[in-house]
């Protein structure tokens, strides 16, 4: 199945979409592609959209912390939003939330960074 | 009635997802809840993660077996790789804690793992290989059979 990401930035924000299954063999290309998308640009924050991840272990946990540690260094804020009950968990699980705000939409999450949608 | 399945495959992170949903296709027919389903899932994920990385240090050309056995509602579910073991097992199973920090690795594999089944042997021998041995008893199953 796969995964697929989407990258989007607005202002000093980038907005990343995914889309499937989120593992081990998918994090890797993920880690690069979202590495490069934040030191291209003028980033500061991050928007993690998991609406459409259907299934996440414990290696997407290590992607996501490995970003949460790029934009502190940048002086910024990660936000995810729009994350299932199963995915939740595993953030309670691993204390992900102490760290990382969740908003519900991305619509929200943008405009608690001061960029209007 | 006990029903057995045992799959064998390359050490290569492109069968992550094969292991996970097979295991998956043989567990539906216990008729297990999603939230059961997706619990197993990411647990083989782990496991079998942990095989390639760890035990194997990616290298694609060893093989990770799996046996997965149901009966009564309850699914036995065996790991095994023949790579470099675990030298402290206790260690490795604290949360956070990851001997390839490099690698963005969360450290929480073994949490998950262990919070998600009912039971979780590990058995590792230097330079012999791993095995995880879980279980886990479906709830629907628990009612009928119980």
């Amino acid at each position: 199945m796969g995964l697929h990401s989407m990258f989007d930035v607005k202002e000093d924000v980038l907005i990343v979409r995914l889309a499937g299954e989120l593992d081990h063999h998918e994090a890797e290309h993920l880690r690069d592609s979202w590495k490069d998308m934040i030191y291209s640009n003028s980033i500061k924050h991050v928007i993690l959209n998991l609406e459409n991840v259907s299934f996440m272990d414990s290696s997407g946990l290590g992607v996501i912390l490995g970003r949460y540690k790029e934009v502190l260094q940048l002086g910024g804020e990660m936000v995810v939003c729009s994350i299932s009950p199963s995915i939740k968990r595993l953030f309670e699980m691993s204390g992900l939330f102490k760290i990382v705000r969740l908003e519900e939409n991305e619509a929200f999450a943008l405009e608690t960074l001061g960029v209007a949608s | 009635m006990k029903n057995q399945m045992k799959i064998e495959f390359s050490s290569i992170s492109e069968n992550e997802a094969f292991a996970r949903v097979t295991v998956a296709a043989f567990i539906s027919q216990l008729d297990p809840t999603m939230d059961e389903l997706t619990e197993i899932k990411t647990v083989v994920s782990e496991v079998v993660t942990n095989a390639i990385i760890h035990g194997y240090n990616n290298e694609g050309h060893h093989k990770i077996y799996i046996s997965c056995t149901i009966e009564n509602g309850e699914i036995e579910l065996s790991i095994k790789d023949n790579g470099i073991g675990i030298a402290n097992i206790d260690r490795a199973m604290e949360p956070l804690y990851t001997s390839k920090p490099d690698l963005e690795r969360s450290g929480m594999g073994f949490t998950i793992i262990e919070n998600f089944m009912d039971s979780v042997v590990v058995t590792s021998t230097p330079e012999k290989g791993t095995t995880v041995n879980m279980t886990k008893q479906l709830i629907n199953s628990k009612t009928v059979y119980n």
